[in-house]
């Protein structure tokens, strides 16, 4: 068989689950008349979004771009943050079991206050609780990654009379980029969960958010459903193209070597 | 044997892991000349990888003296005098082959133009050739070992430290690597000293076996390994071969070698508490 059909091969379950699934969320909501505050039937949802298209893409675009501004903010100041735990392991002792507690902790449940903090229609006080969502997860992973370097690894280094510096940039953040990948995609779903339900407890009337809130409270479920689905579309796009990032980085890092 | 003519030079080493706490090593006095072939050998927990790391200035004994091509060891090691193996290859998994052979010099700025041909060079050397492009998880253990060796002879040092390099390979891949490295050594004419458990690999390889005792780690015995080169696989059928391992047996038992059968990774979790890794 040749390499196209088989790939094909490989995903033809998948693709047939994904057709089945199309077909009884239709079949089923139509034939047995389910209730439209329920589930409407996905034709129904298909319309509105293609008749509404520039005003739920347009909010979608407005809570992407909270949720984008909070993921580089909040992984940026965790990837540094945890450049400075891992140099100096006193600090970290300190800060880790913090930054492991808090990990756990719903920061979502913040999403009000932080709407107090930065004002309940400014984009900035979702930015804000993205930023901290993510900030967490990709800290923990990031220090991980720096610190899970293999003992040999360093002996190896201080053969060569390297200093700290160069075991940073040539063993430690090479070790540590599959981490920090992970963290960094687990941190896009949070980022958008982050910026939509931050958009629920008030904000723009441009954000995908409020059109959700305010189209299921006056009863328009397809145009809810419709930003759902946009919702989803950009959370997933958002998640592929980091991981696609990740992907070159990945494989380029092995040509690149020093230049890293 | 004059101390300046050594190439490593201990007088009275001794180490202490913690204190008042594990003593690894006794009163070691060693010199190893140019062109030695310098097998350390003994029971697990005898401190022999310990030994090895203080020739390196990876840990610094407790007292004593120690001097590597003359100089203090950690200039030796700033100098780059030495190239270093150990029993797992440490290859950087997102380096190709190449790039990891290549990373003592790169780290002390060849160019890429003459990197690529040294490394070409040792690929040749460990007949490697052809795999420059692979990644060290598409490599066997032994080819994985090979590249480790190549990278510790990237950068032509007088001096060869090698931690049970083969510790970890099954005994047909071992008795190859085993005249391999005997060919190296007779081509590059460098110094090595070789930390093994295996008899039988000691008294093949070497010019000389320290025969040390379990802990605390002394040196009980030197054997001179007087069998004719180039060795071969003849060698190993030779009568003169058992009988120095023999020898080489009967030194140990003596140092109370074999009463001692403790666990390896005693040593290696003293080093790492010792580096703060």
């Amino acid at each position: 068989m040749n390499p196209a059909l088989r790939r094909a091969a490989d995903w033809a379950p998948a693709v047939a689950v994904f057709a089945l699934g199309i077909a009884a969320w239709e079949g089923l909501t139509r034939g047995l008349g389910v209730e439209e505050f329920l589930l409407p039937p996905l034709s129904d949802i298909l319309s509105t979004l293609r008749d509404q298209w520039s005003l739920i893409w347009s909010a979608g675009l407005f809570t992407f771009k909270e949720a984008l501004g909070g993921f580089l903010i909040g992984s940026a100041a965790a990837i540094l943050v945890a450049l400075v735990l891992a140099r100096w392991r006193g600090l970290g002792r300190a800060f880790m079991p913090y930054a492991i507690a808090a990990n756990a902790i719903p920061i979502i449940a913040f999403a009000p206050i932080t709407n107090n903090w930065f004002g309940l229609l400014s984009p900035a006080s979702k930015i804000a609780i993205a930023a901290v969502l993510v900030f967490f997860p990709v800290l923990v992973n990031t220090i991980r990654g720096l610190t899970s370097v293999r003992p040999g690894q360093i002996e190896l280094m201080r053969s060569y009379a390297a200093g700290e510096l160069q075991i940073f940039r040539l063993v430690r953040v090479p070790a540590a980029l599959p981490f920090i990948f992970s963290g960094l995609k687990v941190g896009t779903v949070l980022a958008m969960i982050g910026a939509i339900v931050g958009d629920y407890f008030g904000g723009s009337q441009d954000a995908l958010g409020i059109l959700i809130r305010r189209s299921a409270g006056i009863f328009d479920f397809e145009l809810a459903w419709a930003a759902i689905v946009v919702a989803s579309i950009l959370g997933m796009l958002f998640y592929a193209s980091v991981a696609l990032v990740e992907r070159v980085a990945l494989r380029s890092q092995a040509m690149r070597g020093a230049d890293l | 044997m004059s101390a300046q003519r050594a190439v490593v030079s201990l007088r009275g080493v001794s180490k202490e892991f913690g204190r008042g706490g594990v003593v690894a090593l006794e009163g070691i006095d060693l010199d190893v000349r140019p062109g030695e072939f310098v097998s350390l050998i003994g029971p697990s927990g005898c401190g022999k990888s310990t030994l090895l790391r203080i020739v390196g200035d990876l840990i610094q004994p407790t007292a004593g003296g120690v001097s590597v091509n003359g100089k203090p060891p950690r200039r030796a090691r700033e100098d780059r005098d030495y190239g270093i193996v150990f029993q797992d290859a440490v290859l950087f998994d997102w380096r190709t082959v190449e790039k990891n052979i290549a990373l003592p010099l790169e780290m002390t700025g060849w160019s890429r133009e003459r990197r690529r041909t040294r490394v070409r060079e040792l690929l040749d050397l460990v007949e490697l050739s052809g795999f420059e492009k692979h990644y060290p998880w598409q490599l066997s253990g032994g080819m994985q070992q090979r590249v480790s060796i190549a990278r510790a002879l990237s950068f032509s040092p007088a001096l060869l430290l090698m931690d049970e390099p083969f510790g970890a390979l099954d005994e047909m891949t071992r008795e190859r690597m085993n005249l391999e490295l005997l060919q190296i050594w007779e081509q590059t004419g460098s110094t090595v000293i070789f930390v093994t458990h295996s008899i039988a690999e000691a008294v093949f390889l070497s010019t000389r076996v320290v025969v040390m005792s379990p802990r605390p780690g002394r040196i009980t015995g030197l054997v001179d390994i007087d069998l004719p080169r180039p060795r071969g696989n003849e060698t190993r059928e030779a009568a003169r071969y058992a009988e120095l391992i023999r020898d080489v047996r009967r030194t140990l038992r003596r140092g109370g070698g074999f009463e001692v059968d403790e666990d390896t990774s005693v040593e290696e979790r003293l080093i790492a508490a010792e580096e703060g890794l």
